[in-house]
């Protein structure tokens, strides 16, 4: 059993009339990468931003290394780091002085290089930030959140707006920083991010937290789909539906019903093309939760 | 490392910064000396005699408004612009988001600014002596020391002030000088209204701006005798950096409005 780093218990906020978060509850342990997923609009960032001691709550109990972000003192500023979704820094100073500006506020600081490494700059070091592609400037973000050597670090979307590339390589980096035993709270849209990176996710939809688990878990249980197309004027078999220009059938038996389709298929002389045959994913699981709750609103 | 330290880490990162855009840093000081030329061309140099025999130069009446304007302008404009777009960048977020205290980087703003200011007060009075043969002054040279710290603090607390009621960056210039030209025009410092009406006097004297002029002139003018300490003016000027303070203190805001 490890320790908790991060502890909610039915925390509320609201915004006059607006209720952004509508009473979660969160375990988050040391040592873990953890994921909250959801829709623009879902209550994430005010979540992660009561977290990090920005925003006070309305309601509820919120623990995080053990102390109330609410009063976040030096203390406890010194043991998280914080990766925002918004950037600013002083564009005129090069990447190692901004690092080494930022080492400065922590007793204990992460050693420049190591910080540099990690993050894939060592050969912007002396660039000035101005000077630094999105994606570069997006990996400053996070050296600046190493730079006091956190026990927790917060990541707000680190990697919207990254071209495919730039992306696995922050994927990397964030592994990297799970070997460094660093706690990793991280939001995202891509579900693909959290399936790969996370040890555990929760989604969160208007202000509610819809499930939770590591992505394993939450896809588990999920029935195997089965998508092909037919050429035109082929009438379908009976157990499939129609989705678009395909055709689907959803099983928890993908042998037997694999085996009397392309039997059907052979008997009938017909292709099956585009066949796939996959397991549900987190984004089957998230689009089910988003659109049920779309559906429960309207 | 102790919160001294880290304050004063903050000025020289300020400074890095600052001189690692040189068009501003140009900029920035062009602008006395750019009055101290267009004033000595549109008024004139003629030597003026003292009692006693002694002359000196018409230039040495002008330098007060510029060190004045000086002033103001690296405290309260810059410090306003500096705090409204760094919050606009997220940089102040950021920055609270850190163990730094608070008050370390605010230090670290307002003393880069201040030192700034001293230089382009030094580089004016430097300039006027080696090209307009101001007279630089000695007796009253305490006197002008204490004026300019009391007004570089005044005006800093007015700067963090004006920047809670700035809502955003696109907003900062326009709001900043707003608040400022009409009295630095009604104060003496570009123009010089000796016999104003009542109500335009009633207005002025309210402000600082005429006070600060009228302090640096005592401590700087040939004319003066005894220690130039205009104590009226000062603790006037004072004032108003206490009530800026109280408001900055209480208004002061590390992220945008949304």
């Amino acid at each position: 059993m490890t320790a908790t780093a991060i502890r909610i218990r039915g925390l509320r906020k609201s915004y006059g009339e607006l209720e952004a978060v509508k009473s979660i509850d969160l375990d988050v342990a040391e040592g873990r990468v953890f994921a909250l997923l959801g829709p623009n609009g879902a209550g994430k960032t005010t979540t992660v931003e009561i977290l990090e001691g920005y925003r006070n709550r309305s309601a509820g109990e919120v623990s995080v290394l053990g102390s109330d972000p609410q009063n976040a003192d030096a203390s406890f500023r010194r043991r998280v780091g914080i990766v925002l979704q918004s950037t600013g820094v002083e564009p005129y100073l090069t990447v190692s002085e901004l690092i080494e500006q930022f080492r400065g506020y922590y007793p204990d600081p992460r050693p420049l290089d190591e910080i540099i490494e990690v993050v894939g700059l060592a050969a912007k070091r002396d660039e000035r930030v101005k000077r630094l592609s999105g994606g570069q400037q997006r990996r400053l973000d996070v050296a600046l959140g190493l730079a006091g050597n956190p026990d927790l670090l917060f990541l707000d979307e680190p990697t919207t707006g990254f071209d495919p590339g730039a992306r696995r390589g922050a994927w990397q980096m964030i592994s990297n920083l799970r070997e460094l035993g660093v706690t990793v709270f991280l939001t995202t849209h891509y579900m693909d991010e959290a399936q790969s990176l996370a040890d555990e996710v929760a989604i969160l939809v208007e202000g509610r937290i819809a499930a939770q688990g590591p992505p394993g878990i939450l896809t588990a249980g999920k029935q195997t789909r089965i998508r092909f197309q037919l050429p035109e004027d082929t009438r379908p078999p009976a157990r499939s539906t129609a989705a678009g220009d395909y055709f689907e059938i959803n099983t928890d038996e993908p042998t037997k019903e694999l085996h009397e389709l392309t039997s059907w298929a052979l008997e009938g002389g017909v292709e099956l093309d585009q066949l796939t045959v996959s397991h549900a994913s987190l984004e089957d699981v998230y689009l089910e939760l988003t659109e049920a709750e779309k559906g429960g609103a309207s | 490392m102790s919160g001294l330290s880290l304050a004063v880490r903050q000025v020289r990162y300020e400074n890095l910064a600052f001189w690692r855009n040189p068009a501003a840093a140009f900029f920035t000081f062009a602008f006395p000396l750019m009055f101290l030329l267009i004033f000595n061309l549109a008024f004139g140099n003629e030597p003026i005699p003292l009692e006693g025999g002694r002359t000196v130069r018409f230039s040495t009446f002008i330098i007060p408004a510029i060190i004045t304007f000086s002033i103001v302008n690296t405290q309260y404009t810059n410090i306003a612009m500096r705090i409204v777009f760094g919050r606009d960048a997220g940089l102040l977020k950021r920055v609270r988001g850190t163990p730094l205290p608070a008050w370390c980087f605010v230090f670290g703003v307002i003393a880069h600014a201040a030192l700034v200011g001293l230089l382009l007060v030094a580089i004016t009075i430097a300039a006027g002596a080696l090209f307009y043969g101001v007279s630089v002054p000695t007796s009253t040279l305490p006197a002008l020391v204490i004026t300019l710290i009391v007004a570089a603090a005044t005006y800093s607390a007015l700067g963090l002030a004006i920047s809670t009621v700035v809502p955003n960056a696109d907003a900062a210039p326009a709001i900043v000088n707003f608040s400022i030209l009409p009295l630095l025009f009604l104060s003496n410092i570009f123009i010089r209204i000796d016999e104003p009406p009542a109500w335009l006097d009633f207005i002025r004297e309210l402000f600082p701006i005429i006070h600060t002029v009228r302090a640096v002139e005592a401590a700087f003018s040939p004319l003066t005798s005894g220690s130039g300490l205009r104590l009226g003016d000062l603790a006037f000027i004072a004032l108003w950096g206490v009530a800026g303070a109280v408001v900055a203190a209480r208004f002061f805001s590390w992220e945008p409005r949304r």
